[in-house]
């Protein structure tokens, strides 16, 4: 069964046991579900969801120079970023393209940790070694030892105080945190504590557009903190693979690297203009490339809805209401939560207001779609 | 898995419900492998299908997937229930879960048997 040249992560035997689904996804065997991708996608919207994201890349910058290595290196100021915070960021070409985009959290004023997308990990920490060069910083990819577990969900905060801090029982495993650090951590944040003698990082970001959290351990912490993590979670708690991510954060109108990003699209095109510093630092990588830019013939991404089931997906061409080709979808799924098709794509600026009346071809039918503002769902 | 049935190495089953005539579905080894169906498009009562041929299509949140006519025939009923309520290919593939119900003159000699389509999925 196993793929000989697939990478697992440290919770394979237990995702096994439990009798998950695998998919190959960016070179690793991971969870694509446990039982239903629905199921699994409603859990996340109305009480919580455990996923294992070990195949994420964790790179660590130490040194006093870290903070103007990554200006240097990334699109944003992350030299400004006051310690405990996160930070969504951009790694761009010379060209002003898109290598990935990474959330970026201050453990220290001189230590970073940049988290990356598993299929960009390794070109990832490369390109920050390279780009760290004549900087005083210390680059270390730490991604082959390190696992990543999110609980997200309403339901979240409750299941984390539960299994991180409950008072009876023989104790946790964890110092150095307390319920309050928990409840009121605000978005982007986080909060350092050890996990049975081991750092672990516990941070308020996801990518499901519900609250939630993730937790950075050792690989070799991985399984009792799971395990720790669903006994207390219990019937508030579901087991998610990777299909049901997919589906919670295209509902929330969040790009996926590859898909809605990429090098050869500009961050303004993705509607990430705002993250690249153009006034609050000084040169850096990709610079001139964003400044040169002609975004005038670049299309824009925006989003689409459908009536009925038929969802169209990534591939699919966008035509205006001559039919002439205006554009492609990117992702495409028949919303869990709404009921209806919803999509991204790139579309020409002229048909990107909402309200835009367009067709896509799903499949040699055509489907009448109309551009919307995004996200399609956001949490109340 | 039903040993009465007949199955298609596009993992389709087909079950003689009497002579010339034949009900259609998926296996729960395709559904498995699909996830949860959210999206069913049958061919219409009266058309003409053809073994090994795409009759329609078959989609769930993951992906979407052509479905291949196990045998060649005219298609007499269509499952308007798996159509309002697709989740029923998951749920009950072999029953609640039927797709179309064909007349058909002669059943493909490539059609196996339970033993033979459980070791084609193991393989």
């Amino acid at each position: 069964m196993a793929d000989q040249d697939l990478r697992s992560t440290a919770l394979e035997a237990v995702h096994e046991s439990l009798g998950a689904t695998f998919t190959d996804f960016a070179g690793w065997r991971m969870p694509v579900r446990y039982d239903s991708d629905l199921a699994e996608h409603r859990a996340v919207r109305e009480s919580a969801g455990l996923f294992d994201l070990s195949h994420m890349g964790e790179i660590h910058l130490r040194g006093p120079q870290a903070g103007a290595a990554l200006d240097h290196a990334l699109a944003g100021k992350l030299s400004a970023m006051s310690v405990g915070r996160a930070k969504y960021s951009l790694l761009l070409t010379e060209d002003g393209g898109v290598i990935d985009d990474v959330i970026t959290y201050r453990l220290s004023e001189e230590h970073f940790l940049v988290v990356a997308n598993a299929s960009n990990a390794e070109v990832d920490a490369a390109e920050l070694s390279a780009r760290a060069q004549g900087f005083d910083v210390e680059v270390d990819d730490a991604s082959a030892r390190t696992s990543l577990i999110a609980v997200q969900g309403p339901a979240s905060e409750q299941i984390l105080v539960d299994a991180l801090l409950s008072a009876d029982g023989e104790g946790s495993g964890v110092d150095g945190l307390t319920a309050q650090d928990l409840t009121e951590m605000k978005n982007y944040r986080f909060a350092e504590s050890t996990y049975r003698g081991e750092p672990m990082l516990i941070a308020r970001t996801g990518y499901t557009g519900e609250d939630g959290f993730e937790l950075y351990v050792p690989d070799e912490l991985a399984v009792p903190l799971w395990e720790q993590l669903t006994v207390a979670g219990s019937d508030r708690l579901v087991l998610c693979g990777l299909a049901c991510r997919d589906t919670l954060r295209l509902e929330a109108g969040m790009p996926l690297y590859g898909n809605e990003l990429g090098r050869d699209l500009y961050p303004a095109q993705s509607g990430m203009g705002r993250v690249v510093a153009l006034t609050s630092k000084g040169d850096f990588v990709g610079r001139a490339g964003v400044e040169a830019a002609d975004l005038s013939d670049r299309p824009v991404l925006v989003g689409l809805v459908a009536d009925g089931r038929r969802a169209a997906r990534a591939g699919a061409q966008v035509r205006d209401a001559d039919g002439r080709e205006v554009g492609a979808i990117t992702s495409g799924v028949l919303s869990p939560t709404l009921g209806h098709p919803i999509a991204m794509g790139f579309v020409a600026a002229g048909v990107s207001e909402p309200g835009t009346e367009l067709v896509a071809d799903v499949r040699g039918k055509d489907l009448p779609v109309r551009v919307v503002k995004l996200p399609f769902y956001s949490r109340s | 898995m039903s040993a009465e049935l007949l199955y298609s190495k596009d993992h389709e089953w087909v079950r003689v419900e009497s002579d010339g005539a034949a009900v259609v579905g998926v296996t729960d080894f395709a559904a498995e492998q699909l996830g949860d169906v959210v999206y069913v498009d049958l061919p219409e009562v009266d058309d003409e299908i053809s073994a090994g041929t795409e009759m329609g299509e078959i989609e769930s949140t993951k992906s979407v997937s052509d479905l291949f006519s196990p045998l060649t025939g005219t298609v007499t009923e269509i499952n308007q229930a798996v159509v309002d309520s697709p989740e029923l290919v998951n749920s009950s593939p072999f029953e609640e879960g039927w797709l179309v119900k064909v007349s058909y003159d002669a059943l493909p000699e490539d059609l196996m048997n339970a033993a033979d389509y459980t070791a084609f999925t193991q393989s």
